[in-house]
């Protein structure tokens, strides 16, 4: 076949790159070669248009064990232990096989954890669909939830939490971003590096199909037409009980009776063998021959090309020293898993290829990997929409408080989400201490005192309106989860969700959201240890709101002082900490009620969000809070009532709210979203204790009202039975999901 | 006593079984690979939960032929106690161990929450720490959990006291709403004829600690440490014939 | 040359098959009100290695009974054509 800079076009590439290509090589590139550089040249494995500015995120810490640029990131949480954990997108390939799609999104963040030596103990997943009326919305949710948790149970890591929203700008471009966090001592973290001359490459896990090639490439690079439907084909199919035994068999080998044997280890995810190789080989400063011939194959008829490039699922690529190959094979017989040698280790710091006896591949490494394109694309704001302003004045105010707070409390972005997370299995690993529904999941640390608390977040309203202030928020109310669980936030992951970075205003969203995401991590002193971006998530040329998604975790040193959202007894007393403004921008209740998204964010004052937070932790370890409970989306109504039903076994306690002041609109007081407030209950006796701690930190405490009764009484504009607002709140996404049309 | 847990390629709860036996009850514990083939010197042997062989086919279809069921059925066979839970009491049915079999939950979609379980029997060596009638809440996580076995089957569970656990509502009613996967009559838990097989869908391993899922749990394996093994419900003890 | 076994596994007649209601309900929903009852099983396909018809016949019988069918729920039935 001659390749010319047409082939390079149909591989995604373009003709500049392709001039680089023939630069790099001093020649014309085999037709697998070419395949090898459109797969790393991607923007999905280079990240090509993003480098640059993630550059300027903070990275490092006390903490800190690895940051970016291994499998995921790793923070030291003491006793000897490491948490591991990132977070990455499979919005692709769930939008064309929901089902498959967002299972092997779970198997690929899962290969990533334990690839470093971490036993998984924690997933948890953000999902973004379309407007729920929508035709597809109800297939799409229903595939890819059962995706999920089919990937996960099956592989017996428990599923803790997450979040799902729908909005109509997901119609057509769904976003499935998958966590797992993992555990390890903190002394045996095993790398990705290719290192030894003449150690042996072998390959471990499933055989090698025609299955996702170009998945990484094409599904993942470019945007949406309307043939996506035909790249079905092109979707891979987990096996989660395969992976399952390879988790077993590789931690077994991590493990210090068979370590020594292994020299580095990197799951085969985008772009398959090609990426694996030729990142082992970049961080290992060498080179790397394989035999194409020997990697165990699915299919018949399957070129050199399809075996670099094929996505099969659940495979992992091994440098082990020379001399242990057998010792190797035979751990991986034990869970009835091949291994096979199929190349070594070399000084060359090329990627050499045969196949049959034939030079397929023989190309530098450094061009693949530091060596990749970099581009500073144009980053233009788009101009200013009068539309988009909103003049509270003209805004009516609604009479019945109690049919607006019920018409929040089931729509679709604030119902609960049982109905999700009964698909998923919580329990297994025995060390789920917040199982979904509360502020952050919270997790035990096995042998230890301690737990890990976790929250995905993101406001994707409030990116679309102001993506730095939006993503501001999403950090803070992160880290208002994480609190209000009794954690200590000590580090983000986050998967950036945008439109195509080749149209200039998407760029500078993105930029603006990077800026964010710094600012709120540095103010935060929450370091950004891993992380994934995903663009061209449009479709037909109309690109999703700005989704920068924000995984943080936090560290609670003594499990016992976890702090759940809702009310623990009668007469409690209920403290907001934290002020109400007169704030509806971009807030749920415009959007549900007045059908509008516009406005200026609420203020932020990252100052303010650092001192709550610590006034909150410090109450917890004096063990005063019975409950606490971030206010964000739906405002301190919303919040309120969560705090009233959300538990799973009751008893679902009332509110009785008198002593609410703010001086503000009576709308904006109950449904309005301004940051820097958590809702707690405390016993009578601790009021005084609390209120010094939040005098030191200069947080403004109201005690406003108790813990009472069945009903929830705020002021004189709401008047509900707990029972009532439950019901209508539990099964609304059901019923939602069962009254759109579905296919 | 002795107790063997069995970790099948697949088994996912079999760590958290020897962790509350070992550590939270002070039993002793031997891990069994699914090749291994004898038990010797065991009281009671433990089928625990997960997705054996990825429940692929059906569940428990293929675990049953692992090498260690032959050993299983013997010691069965012997008047040793087997307790299967969740894909354990899959495997039992597939086996034979236990009547009837298990199938995809009524609504099609896995479940995972906690459930009530009405104790039916108090007089078995898996519930002599209950009374007849106790409500215990124990998670389940299942997607074929749905009991099903004909008409005659049930009758005859029921007129040998077999049926050890109902599904129930907090106040012990059993109903259809109470019920979370449709298996016939309620049952969640049953036992063979002679009372030393037992299986059951929900997990009361994960019911052991305060913490992480409450301590409800803990009577079953408490039972078994009482009876020491030994079948004492008089009524069972007097069948023999199978299962 | 060998032989091809389709094996056809379906739920015992009178055993619950929530599956098959819920697609009958689906065929209904989208305008085929003729769907009578539907039932979902399994098919799978064999490869056999040369033996004669009646030794395929009596092993893949063995087959279904052993692990392929459960028969407290399941009924099966084969065919057995030369492979092409």
């Amino acid at each position: 076949m001659r390749i010319t800079v047409e082939t390079a076009l149909q591989h995604g590439l373009t003709a500049d790159e392709y001039a680089r290509i023939e630069a790099a090589l001093q020649r014309t590139p085999t037709i697998e070669e070419l395949g090898v550089f459109s797969v790393m040249w991607s923007e999905h494995c280079s990240y090509k248009s993003s480098r640059a500015y993630l550059r300027g995120l903070p990275t490092s810490g006390p903490r800190v064990l690895q940051g970016p640029g291994e499998n995921a990131g790793a923070l030291d949480v003491g006793d000897g232990l490491a948490v591991v954990f990132k977070i990455e997108s499979h919005n692709h390939p769930s939008f064309v096989e929901p089902f498959q799609g967002a299972a092997t999104g779970v198997g690929g963040i899962l290969r990533d954890i334990f690839t470093m030596g971490a036993r998984p103990i924690a997933n948890l997943n953000s999902l973004r669909f379309g407007g729920i009326a929508h035709p597809r919305t109800a297939y799409l949710v229903g595939g890819v939830v059962g995706g999920i948790g089919h990937y996960g149970n099956c592989i017996g890591v428990a599923t803790v939490g997450g979040e799902v929203a729908f909005d109509p700008g997901y119609d057509h471009n769904i976003l499935v971003n998958a966590f797992t966090l993992g555990v390890v001592g903190s002394d045996r973290i095993f790398r990705a590096r290719a290192e030894g001359v003449g150690n042996p490459v072998m390959y471990v896990g499933s055989k090698t199909g025609k299955d996702g090639i170009h998945g990484a490439s094409l599904l993942a690079s470019a945007e949406f037409d309307a043939d996506s439907e035909s790249k079905r084909p092109t979707v891979q199919v987990g096996d989660p009980f395969t992976e399952k035994l390879l988790l077993e068999a590789c931690l077994a080998l991590m493990s210090p009776a068979y370590s020594d044997h292994l020299v580095g280890i990197q799951d085969m995810g985008a772009a398959g063998l090609t990426s694996s190789s030729v990142e082992m080989a970049g961080r290992g400063g060498s080179g790397i021959d394989l035999d194409l011939s020997r990697v165990p194959l699915r299919e018949q008829g399957m070129t050199p090309y399809d075996i670099l490039l094929s996505e099969s699922q659940e495979r992992m690529l091994l440098v082990v020293h020379k001399g242990s190959e057998d010792v190797v094979r035979e751990l991986f017989a034990k869970w009835d898993l091949d291994a096979a040698v199929i190349g070594h280790v070399t000084d060359t710091g090329r990627l050499r290829a045969t196949w049959e006896g034939r030079q397929v591949v023989d190309m530098p490494i450094a061009p693949l990997t530091d060596g990749a394109p970099v581009y500073h694309r144009p980053a233009v704001e788009p101009s200013a929409d009068d539309g988009a302003k909103l003049v509270l004045r003209e805004l009516a105010e609604p009479r019945d408080y109690n049919q607006i707070l019920l018409q929040l409390l089931e729509s679709p972005n604030l119902c609960s989400r049982e109905w999700v997370y009964r698909q998923y299995d919580t329990y297994v690993g025995g060390n789920t201490v917040v199982r979904p529904g509360s502020d952050a999941a919270v997790v035990r640390l096995d042998g230890t005192q301690k737990a890990v608390a976790m929250t995905l977040d993101c406001n994707s309203r409030l990116c679309l309106l102001d993506p730095y202030v939006g993503t501001v928020s999403a950090v803070a109310e992160a880290a208002r989860n994480l609190a209000a669980s009794g954690a200590e936030p000590i580090g983000v992951t986050n998967c950036l969700n945008f439109g195509s970075p080749e149209k200039p205003e998407v760029m500078w969203q993105f930029q603006q959201a990077i800026a964010g995401l710094r600012d709120a991590c540095v103010a935060f002193g929450t370091p950004v240890v891993s992380g994934n971006v995903s663009f061209y998530n449009e479709t037909e040329g109309r690109s999703i709101p700005p989704t920068p998604v924000i995984g943080m975790v936090g560290l609670l040193e003594d499990v016992g002082q976890h702090v759940t959202q809702w009310f623990k007894g009668e007469g409690d007393a209920i403290v907001l900490l934290g002020r109400n403004r007169e704030e509806l921008g971009g807030s749920e209740y415009l959007a549900v009620v007045h059908h509008q998204v516009r406005g200026t964010l609420p203020w932020i004052d990252l100052d303010i969000e650092r001192r709550l937070i610590r006034s909150v932790l410090h109450a917890t370890r004096e063990g005063l809070l019975r409950s606490a409970h971030d206010v964000s989306e739906g405002g301190l109504a919303v919040a309120l009532a969560e705090c009233c039903i959300t538990s799973e076994s009751g008893p679902h306690l009332g509110a009785h709210i008198d002593e609410l002041e703010g001086g503000i609109r009576a709308d904006a007081l109950l449904f309005g979203e301004s940051h820097g407030r958590i809702i707690v209950s405390v016993r009578r006796r601790n009021l005084t204790r609390l209120r010094e701690i939040a005098r030191r930190e200069d947080v403004v405490m109201t005690t406003i009202g108790e813990v009472r009764g069945h009903r929830l009484e705020i002021n004189d504009l709401v008047d509900l039975p707990v029972t009532t607002i439950r019901e209508r709140w539990r099964g609304a996404l059901q019923r939602a999901l069962a009254g759109s049309p579905g296919e | 006593m002795r107790w063997g847990v069995i970790t099948f390629p697949g088994s996912n709860d079999d760590v958290q079984a020897a962790y509350v036996l070992e550590h939270l009850l002070g039993e002793s514990v031997v891990r069994l690979w699914h090749k291994d083939t004898a038990l010797d010197g065991l009281d009671c042997v433990v089928l625990p939960g997960g997705f054996s062989y990825g429940d692929y086919l059906r569940c428990g279809a293929m675990a049953r032929f692992s090498p260690i069921m032959r050993a299983v059925s013997e010691f069965a066979a012997a008047g040793r106690v087997v307790i299967g839970i969740c894909n354990g009491f899959q495997i039992l049915c597939e086996a034979g161990l236990l009547p009837g079999a298990l199938v995809r939950n009524r609504d099609l979609a896995f479940i995972c929450g906690r459930a009530h379980v009405r104790v039916e029997d108090a007089e078995t060596m898996f519930t002599n720490r209950c009374r007849r009638g106790d409500v215990l809440d124990i998670p389940i996580k299942h997607g074929e959990g749905c009991y099903v076995a004909d008409d005659a089957t049930i009758r005859s569970l029921e007129a040998q006291r077999q049926i050890v656990l109902r599904y129930a509502d907090a106040e012990g009613r059993v109903t259809q709403e109470a019920n979370p996967n449709g298996s016939c009559s309620g049952i969640a838990g049953i036992r063979n004829a002679r009372g030393n097989v037992f299986g059951m869908m929900p997990h009361p391993e994960h019911a052991c600690e305060r913490l992480v899922g409450g301590e409800d749990g803990r009577k079953f394996f408490l039972s078994v440490i009482a009876a020491g093994g030994m079948v004492s419900d008089p009524i069972a003890s007097k069948v023999v014939s199978g299962p | 040359m060998g032989w091809l076994a389709r094996v056809y596994v379906t739920p015992k007649q009178g055993v619950l098959d929530p599956q098959g209601k819920a697609v009958q309900q689906s065929l209904h929903a989208l305008g085929y009100p003729e769907v009578g009852e539907v039932r979902i099983g399994k098919f799978i396909e064999l490869q056999l290695a040369e033996v004669s018809r009646e030794s395929a016949q009596t092993r893949v019988t063995e087959m279904c009974n052993r692990l392929l069918a459960n028969g407290v729920i399941e009924d099966f039935r084969f065919t057995i054509d030369p492979e092409s």
